[in-house]
This record gives structure tokens, C-alpha cells and sequence, in this order.
């Protein structure tokens, strides 16, 4: 791809009609960290880039008793620094956190990881924990998918060529609730997950599991939401059992291959582990 | 001799003086420089491991608008069939030829094809798809066994294996064969107690340099020429471009720029006589700059290796025998760094009884280049993690038994020479009294020791020292400063002349301004030129003493000089040397002192490291948590630079160890380009590396230097090694221990 037009709307309305009427191939640019790479490869093909940072409610947020509502290109700098979205939605902030170096995440967003729809992607396995859902907007009004069935395989999303994704919307959690992230990489930063796991549980007043969710990634084509391993932790106090149960479930539920980065018994076994081990963190931030 | 001696630069932290340029980026590397009317070059290379080139075609590259040239091999007429010195070893021409453009077969993937240079860099990549190459594939040979098969493709029908006794009458992978022994190995076995034996097998890693290779070039109508470029020794460059174009030495001027790392990798050349064919074509200056993923297709790498080794030792730990066979992969063209490995595994012990094999294989992987102590991690990986498991079996900590065996003054090389005064005891004895060795170890935690030995080398350098009439001087010298060598010039310099250290400005020249210095590599520059360097400042205070002498009227033996000023002992009358210097139009012209030497007498430095790891029994993850590297620098000039080899060394040590490897498909296409995936370690891996700096002079140096660059990469395999084997409680014997394979590890021991 050679960029050929570069655009920078102020509404999302107007980028909508940018996309529709483009006579070329369009991307959609919030911090560019991928697109930049990507338009590098050796293809003339000409693109029409339409950058959203202009448009201030792409970069905006608001905490309320309903939850979050944020906008997608808000650099993961900016977000991480959020500390009332840290305190309700630690685990996605710690995702959030992961992307890139710090000087990447002056740039890389929320909406950017989840848009890309890489696999390995840390924040969809975090978004899935907490029940993101995602407001896109196209030429004939807005509509809202579940974040677990945004993304549609590798590198592939529902977004039509002319919707943005103008919203993520987390309700806010049932008291007792906290959520939490962990990846596996070989180094300790500058890397790309291995295996990825977001959980988030709420707990009554004993210690008992009334509700969870488990998401995982880069153990399969795309992230995925894991009912039976949310059904492994409800009702139980998180003991041991339940933990490995919940692991084996993530883990029976992964399809990983592979690949330079790790094997199909490696990625397999390693995601039921970070389940566990985000489940026991979650379980700790909840009981505060 | 240094010992006990006062100095007053030599041991200090200086300033370094190239920092200033290379904080606020004004520094330029090889990519830095750009020529009125340049073009760029850019190569075509091969998608596949093994293939026979059945046609290439590049006339509609070269028909294309803005194409300016195009190359292919036979622009290497003049080739012929000769050894030369390039780098750390040496290099067939023809080899060499066929390596940086593919003659009738490409041999790994990513080997260059053909080069095309082109008005922008965009023209010259979208040339690059108008060249037509029909290719018959065939079947990749991807590891030195499978090369070594009987049945296995050969790479080059016209390569007979050398070193046997009898030259085979069939063609094969197997480029040579070398042999190392003192004593007799069976009968040393005979008296042993105890024998461990192992195979231990290592991966393809790159050095991994930051900078990727780069050059700007000009080849002009009266045949003159200059190549600018990032390398670890221009003279070199010059050697082998001049040679490869049929050109005489005094038309072709190499400029070394800064320089982004090397590690042996840039000792060679690559893009360098290919841009100046496109130059010569085009009658444009021409730029050519690897990306990353070029880097690690056709550079580099180093060996891959397969060890066996056996020891037999008596029950008090006694050595009685050592023996090994090494098979090194040497990429797509004859000669892997495995004579060195021979020649160094068992080097840092004194038995009477060794035997060293090692078998130099081809296989269609780059090309290997020099890495650091180039062979010795591989092979002396092998013996050290035999040594520990040797102690282990003899219930012996792993330090006592090192010091019962050490290598010390007079002990008998396998490779011939006696040692002379070495410090691997005070290494050992350093390590053992260490508190790091004493402190206490959690669950999940190992720890590994090693040794490592190398050799250095000294060589030939040349140095010029221009004293200016305000008594300043310039320090000219011809050794690319990869690890603040200009600092340790200057400081050498300095300490003799007695001037303060400011007064002189180091720089490295050109091929043009200075007679031939071999490369930076071997650990030689702070040595050998470093001599050079004492040798021209003497030459300069010997002609401060004439000066002086003439002024006063006496002979120069009535002359003393110290600290910077020179003293009539026949009357009170006395000189500085700025002085001297403003007065020298009267005394005969202007000062420069000479030191052009091939310096002998290189000190071995030997290096013991100690590893602390955690694993992560669940993950297989490991961090190294603790890490001290110990080693005898001789006298250490500038230490802050002496400790930063040894960290350097260390660190890529264990990246080696952890997480490198050349990942390849079973089609033999590299998988993991880039650093994404090639994982050298980043800062937040490691831990901050302890060191301890050991000085056991080198008598063959004034100041008792050895060079320091090299041993501290051996000993991390090992160290990390049996580090990992400790915490789990298991036996390692491949690299590198990455997540999945520490993994299994821990299953497997259930």
C-alpha cells in the first residue's frame, strides 16, 4: 500500500462519509502503530487514509454509574493514566498498559488493538472479562456487537469499509467485582503475547463466586469469550478445584497453533495457567 | 612493568570523546552519508533454501525508466580461486563472490540474487520484480547431521572433505575435518574413576547488532574510488572489494563511519562491492542500506553446533581425560569458527590427556560470520556443562573442582603454546569468595558457574600522532571504536606523553592517511593498537628530547622528560612540551610520532561467570535473577568500558542461552525476522550484571593489558544452563532454554 490521500475529519459523520465515497482503498488511522507498518509492505496499491484524532469524542471518556463509555482512539498513555477507570477496570488498564513500549502507547489505543484485530491483541481478552460492547457508526445510523463477536478471525473484524468504530461501551460492575490480566511472552516487555487471559468475578459477601467471565487470546484465530470456564468458577470460592477446572476449560476451549512464538501443547497448557492466575488476582482485587 | 605503578589516566573513568556526537545523534553511521547525484541500490534475494538458478533474466529491470544499473555475478570476472583474510579468519574468493550475489545456485534463503540500482529507493524495489529467475528447488539441508548423511543433497559437487587422510573421491557437506590431542585419551579414561559424557547441541543465533549494514560508495571515471561505510575494519573492506573487482589497493579509499555494533559480523563485506559495480555502471555515487529482515537472512549468523564430549577424573576430582567431537555448521560456504572450538573447550583446565575433532559441515543457512569469540561458546557450552555434571557425580562443588584442574602459568595448550602468566585461578578464587556464590537460594531457583577461555590476538596497526604547535596533538589511528577504544587511545597516549588527556583528540582514518591496521576484532584494539599508540608517543618524546636538546644547545641523552616537561640534567633550563612543539619550525619542522607494529604476545583473558535463575515451573518461563561475571582484563585502561564488555559479553551470552534461535520451516525458510521474534534480551529482562574485574598483567604490554571483548560471552551458556538445570532438577543439554523446551523439561520430570 503507498498512501496516496490522507484525511483528517473532525466528526465521526464526516469520516463515515469520507469511507463511503472513497475512490480508493481506505484505512481508518487512530495512533497509526500498525497501519504504519503495515502500509510498508511492497504492494503500489494506492490508500486513502482517514486519521480520526481530530474528532474529539474518538478521544474522550466518561465514567458514570452506568459504566464506561470511551472513545476509541484515546492513546493507551492517556488511558492508563485514568486512575477512576483503573480503580472500577484494573485488569483492562494493565492490558492497555502492555501494548507496545512507552513510547508506542503515546500513540496505540484502546480501539486501535481491538480495530487490528490481531489475535494476540491484549485488550479484547480484557474487554471480553468486562462485557465491552462496541457502538459503530455507519451510513445508515449506529449499532452496537457484543466484543466478543467483533473481531471475526485474524485481522478480521465486522466492520463494514465505511463504519468506524466510535464507542466502547463496559457497564459498570455488580459490587464484589474486579477483573484482571495476564500474558505470557518470553521477555518481559517488547513482545507479543503468547497466550493471553482476561477474568473477571464477582463475589458475594462470603467469598463465593456468584458470577465470572473468561476470555482469552492468541489461542485461537481470534479472542474468545469461555463460558465453561466462568462455569467452572460460579459458585465455588475459588479454590484450587475450581481454578483447575476453570483452567482446563480454557485451555480444551483454545485452538492454538504453531508457530516462531510457541506450540500448540505449549499455548494450550499456558493459557489455563494465566486463567487461574488471573482469576486468583481478580479474586484478591475483589475482596479489596 | 605496570604493577605498582602510579598512573595518572591509565584506571581512570574518563569522558569519553566521541560522546558528544553520539548523544545528541550528530554522530554519522553507515546509513548517514548521502552524495550529490546518488542513487540506490537495492537486492533481489532468494526465496528459497537450495535451488539451481535455471535462468535469470534482468532486461526489463534494466529497461525500466530510472533503473540506472543492475548486478549480477559475473560483474566478478576477475575472482579467482584464492584465500584472503577477512575478519577473524580467512575467506575463499571465490566463496565470497558467490555469497554476495548467488553464482548458479542460491544456497539459503534470502541469498542475493542480482542488485539493481535505481534513482529512488522505490524505483530500485519495484526494478527488483521486473528480474526474472527460474529456479529448479531442491531439497534443503537444514542441520549438520542431516548434511552429513550419506545420502544427503550437496550444496557444492566440487567440495571434497580436507583434513582426512586419504581426500575423498566423492563430493559431500563435509568441508573439513581438524584434530587437536596431547597425551593419550583412552589411557587417561583407563585411569579414571568416574566419566560423564554428553551431547550438547546449540542453535543459529545473530549477533544481533542495532546498526543494520550500510554504505555509500563512489566509483569515479579516472578509476578512483571511495567506499563510506559502518565495519568493524575498512583495510579489510578495502582487501577484499579490491580484490573481488581486480582493483589496485591505492584506487580505493574504505571511510569506516561510526559504527552500531558488530560483534564480529561486520568484519566482512556484504553490499560493499556490489554497490560499487552499480556505481562503476552507473557513474552515480549509490547508497545501499540493509532492513532488518536482510540483516538476518545474509549476515551473520553463527554456528549451529552438535558436541559430544567425555571426561574420566579420579575420586579426589583429578582430570585424567578429555575428549570431544564438535560438528559446526558453517551456513552455505565452507569454514565454521570449529578449529576454535577445538582449540578452546578444554583450554581452561590442565590435563595431560585431550582429544579435540571437529568437522566444519555446509548446510543451506547464511553463511556464518564471526560472533564474539568466534567458535569457543559453542564447544566450550559442551565441556562445561560436563565439567558440572561431572562434579556433581563426584559430589565436588563445581569451583573446587575448576580450581583443582585450572589452567595456570606453564600449562600445555591442546592447541601447542605453554601458558605464560594467565588469571583464571584468581578468576575462580574471585567467583568461590564471591558473596553471590555464598547467598541462598528459594525454591525454584538454580545456580551455574562456567568458565570461559579465549585467546586475543594482536596484529597489525598503525598510528600517527601529529603534535600541533600549541603542543595539542592528534591521535590517528586506523581501528573502528566499537567500545570506546578512541577514550583507552587517548589515554594511553596521554599517560606517555605526560600532557593532559584533553590536549589530544583520537581519530580513526581512513585508508588513505594511515598505512594498514587490521580490523577491530579479537579483542586486539586496546592491545595492539593500544601498543602502536605507546610506540608513537615515545617516537614523539624522543623527538621532544632532539627539540629541546637543539635549543640547548646539548645532546639529546642530556635530555630527561617527565610529566609533560623536558629537563636539561647538564644545566637548570626546562621545557614544557607545548613549548617544545611552538618552537619546532626552529628546530626542524613539525613533530608526528610513529608506531606501526605487528604486535605479538597477546594475553588470554579467562572469565568465570555465575547465574542465578529462577524457572516458572508452570509456564516454563525463566529469569535470570543474579548474575556476577568475573574475568582478567590484564589492566583494566578505562574500566568503565572493561566492565561494560564484560555485561555485554554476559548479556548476549545468555540471550544465546534463553531465547535465540534461527527458526526455519521444513522448507528451510527463516520464520522469525526481526527482533520481535529473533528475542535478544531488552534491558528489563536481566538483572544488573555484577562485575569483578580481575588484573593479571600481560608482561607483553607496557601497561600489562588483555584484551576483554570476547570471553565473556562463553561462559553464560553453561552458566545459564546449568542455572535452569538446578531449579528443575533435571539435565539440559540444548539451547536455547525458551519457554516451551524448559516446559517439557519440567513435565518430563514429572
Amino acid at each position: 500500500m503507498a498512501v496516496a490521500d490522507y484525511k483528517a475529519p473532525s466528526t465521526v459523520s464526516e469520516a463515515v462519509s469520507l469511507l463511503a465515497s472513497a475512490q480508493m482503498k481506505a484505512k481508518v488511522m487512530a495512533g497509526g502503530t500498525d497501519l504504519i507498518i503495515q502500509s510498508k509492505s511492497q504492494t503500489a496499491e494506492p490508500l486513502l487514509v482517514v486519521d480520526l484524532k481530530r474528532i474529539e469524542t474518538m478521544k474522550d471518556y466518561q465514567l458514570t454509574d452506568e459504566g464506561l463509555s470511551l472513545g476509541p482512539a484515546m492513546c493507551c498513555a492517556e488511558f492508563t493514566a485514568l486512575e477512576d477507570v483503573k480503580a472500577v477496570y484494573p485488569g483492562l488498564t494493565e492490558a492497555a498498559y502492555l501494548i507496545g513500549s512507552t513510547q508506542v502507547q503515546g500513540r496505540a489505543s484502546v480501539g486501535g488493538n481491538l480495530c487490528n484485530s490481531s489475535p494476540a491483541a491484549d485488550t479484547i481478552p480484557a474487554l471480553i472479562a468486562n462485557g465491552a460492547q462496541c457502538v459503530i457508526e455507519g451510513p445508515d445510523g449506529d449499532r452496537t456487537v457484543p466484543v466478543e463477536d467483533f473481531v471475526t478471525g485474524v485481522g478480521k473484524n465486522c466492520l463494514a469499509a465505511n463504519e468506524i468504530l466510535k464507542r466502547i461501551v463496559i457497564p459498570r460492575p455488580a459490587p464484589g467485582t474486579a477483573d484482571a490480566y495476564l500474558r505470557f511472552i518470553p521477555r518481559t516487555e517488547m513482545d507479543i503475547a503468547v497466550a493471553g487471559a482476561g477474568v473477571s468475578v464477582t463475589l458475594d459477601a462470603d467469598g463465593t463466586c456468584t458470577a465470572a467471565r473468561v476470555g482469552i487470546g492468541a489461542v485461537a484465530p481470534t479472542a474468545m469469550l469461555v463460558p465453561a470456564a466462568a462455569a467452572a468458577l460460579v459458585g465455588t470460592k475459588l479454590d484450587d478445584t475450581a481454578l483447575e477446572a476453570a483452567a482446563k476449560a480454557a485451555s480444551e476451549a483454545s485452538n492454538p497453533i504453531t508457530d516462531r512464538r510457541g506450540t500448540v501443547e505449549f499455548r494450550r497448557h499456558v493459557v489455563g495457567v494465566l486463567v487461574k492466575r488471573a482469576a486468583k488476582i481478580a479474586q484478591s482485587r475483589a475482596q479489596g | 612493568m605496570s604493577e605498582a605503578q602510579d598512573y595518572k589516566y591509565i584506571g581512570q573513568r574518563t569522558i569519553r570523546p566521541d560522546g558528544f556526537d553520539k548523544v545528541t545523534g550528530r554522530a554519522s553511521y553507515g546509513a548517514d552519508l548521502s552524495l550529490p547525484g546518488m542513487i540506490w541500490g537495492k537486492t533481489l534475494r532468494s526465496p528459497h533454501a537450495h535451488a539451481r538458478i535455471t535462468r535469470l533474466d534482468t532486461s526489463k529491470a534494466e529497461a525500466m525508466p530510472g533503473v540506472l544499473a543492475v548486478a549480477v555475478h559475473s560483474d566478478f570476472a576477475a575472482v579467482s580461486d584464492e584465500a584472503i583474510q577477512a575478519g577473524e579468519g580467512s575467506a575463499n574468493l571465490i566463496d565470497l563472490a558467490s555469497n554476495i550475489l548467488a553464482k548458479n545456485k542460491v544456497l539459503y534463503h534470502g541469498h542475493a540474487v542480482a542488485a539493481v540500482a535505481a534513482k529512488t529507493e522505490a524505483l530500485a524495489e519495484q526494478a527488483l520484480a521486473l528480474i526474472e529467475v527460474e529456479y529448479e528447488v531442491l531439497p534443503p539441508v537444514m542441520t549438520a547431521l542431516a548434511a552429513m548423511a550419506a545420502d544427503a543433497p550437496v550444496l557444492h559437487d566440487d567440495m571434497f572433505t580436507t583434513g582426512l587422510e586419504e581426500t575423498p573421491d566423492k563430493a559431500s557437506n563435509i568441508a573439513n575435518r581438524v584434530e587437536f590431542k596431547i597425551g593419550d585419551v583412552e589411557a587417561g579414561f583407563a585411569e579414571a574413576d568416574v566419566i560423564v559424557e554428553g551431547t550438547y547441541k546449540t542453535p543459529t543465533c545473530h549477533q544481533g547488532y542495532i546498526e543494520p549494514h550500510a554504505c555509500t560508495v563512489r566509483y569515479d571515471e579516472d578509476g578512483q574510488s571511495m567506499i563510506w561505510c559502518c565495519t568493524q575494519g575498512h583495510f579489510d573492506v578495502r582487501t577484499s572489494t579490491a580484490k573481488l573487482l581486480g582493483m589496485e589497493l591505492s584506487k580505493l579509499k574504505v571511510v569506516a563511519s561510526e559504527i552500531g555494533g558488530g560483534f564480529g559480523g561486520k568484519t566482512t563485506v556484504y553490499q560493499e562491492p556490489v554497490a560499487l559495480i552499480l556505481s562503476k555502471k552507473s557513474g552515480r555515487p549509490v547508497k545501499m542500506v540493509m532492513d532488518r529482515d536482510e540483516v538476518q537472512l545474509a549476515t551473520g549468523p553463527t554456528s549451529a553446533s552438535h558436541n559430544w564430549v567425555k571426561i574420566g577424573a579420579r575420586k579426589d576430582g583429578t582430570i585424567t581425560a578429555m575428549q570431544g567431537k564438535f560438528i559446526y555448521e558453517a551456513g552455505a560456504f565452507k569454514g565454521s569458527p570449529v578449529m576454535m572450538g577445538c582449540m578452546t573447550a578444554f583450554t581452561p583446565y590442565e590435563v595431560p590427556n585431550l582429544y579435540a575433532e571437529g568437522f566444519d559441515v555446509v548446510v543451506n543457512k547464511p553463511k556464518v560470520a564471526a560472533y564474539r569469540a568466534p567458535g569457543a561458546p559453542q564447544g566450550e557450552f559442551a565441556a562445561e556443562m560436563a565439567v558440572n555434571e561431572l562434579a556433581a557425580k563426584l559430589g565436588m562443588d563445581p569451583i573446587e573442582l575448576r580450581l583443582k584442574n585450572a589452567a595456570k602459568e606453564g600449562t600445555q595448550t591442546i592447541y601447542g603454546p605453554k601458558f605464560k602468566r594467565v588469571g583464571l585461578v584468581e578468576c575462580l578464587e574471585a567467583a568461590r569468595d564471591s558473596e553471590h556464590y555464598k547467598a541462598a537460594l528459594a525454591e525454584n531457583q538454580g545456580r551455574g558457574v562456567a568458565s570461559g577461555f579465549w585467546f586475543n590476538v594482536g596484529g597489525q596497526s598503525s598510528v600517527v600522532i601529529n603534535m600541533n604547535p600549541d603542543g595539542t596533538g592528534t591521535i590517528v589511528e586506523g581501528s573502528p571504536d566499537i567500545g570506546g577504544s578512541r577514550a583507552s587511545m587517548q589515554m594511553m597516549a596521554a599517560e606517555e606523553l605526560g600532557i593532559p588527556l584533553e590536549k589530544l583528540k583520537p581519530i580513526v582514518a581512513d585508508t588513505e592517511m594511515l598505512a594498514y591496521s587490521q580490523g577491530t576484532g579479537g579483542s586486539r584494539t586496546t592491545f595492539a593498537t593500544g601498543m602502536a599508540v605507546i610506540e608513537a608517543a615515545q617516537d614523539v618524546v624522543r623527538q621532544l628530547k632532539e627539540r629541546a636538546a637543539a635549543l640547548w644547545n646539548v645532546t639529546a641523552e642530556q635530555v630527561d622528560y617527565a610529566d609533560g616537561v623536558a629537563y636539561n640534567t647538564a644545566g637548570e633550563d626546562k621545557m614544557t612540551c607545548a613549548e617544545i612543539c611552538s618552537k619546532a619550525d626552529r628546530t626542524g619542522g613539525q613533530i608526528t610520532g610513529r608506531g606501526n607494529i605487528n604486535a605479538r604476545g597477546a594475553g588470554p583473558s579467562f572469565a568465570v561467570h555465575i547465574c542465578d535463575l529462577e524457572v516458572d515451573p508452570e509456564t516454563g518461563k525463566t529469569d535470570v535473577i543474579r548474575y556476577t561475571a568475573i574475568q582478567d582484563a590484564g589492566k583494566a585502561i578505562h574500566p568503565s568500558y572493561v566492565e561494560g564488555q564484560l555485561q555485554g559479553g554476559a548479556v548476549q551470552g545468555i540471550g544465546w542461552a534463553l531465547n535465540e534461535e534461527y527458526v526455519y520451516s521444513p522448507e528451510g525458510k527463516l520464520e522469525n525476522m526481526g527482533f520481535l521474534d529473533y528475542r535478544i534480551p531488552v534491558a528489563s529482562d536481566l538483572p544488573m550484571i555484577d562485575t569483578v574485574v580481575i588484573e593479571v598483567p600481560n608482561a607483553f604490554h607496557p601497561f600489562g593489558v588483555r584484551g576483554v571483548g570476547e570471553s565473556g560471552i562463553i561462559p553464560p551458556l553453561a552458566a545459564v544452563g546449568t542455572a535452569a538445570a538446578n531449579a528443575i532438577g533435571t539435565h539440559v543439554t540444548e539451547l536455547p532454554l525458551s519457554p516451551p523446551r524448559v516446559l517439557k523439561l519440567v513435565q518430563e520430570k514429572g
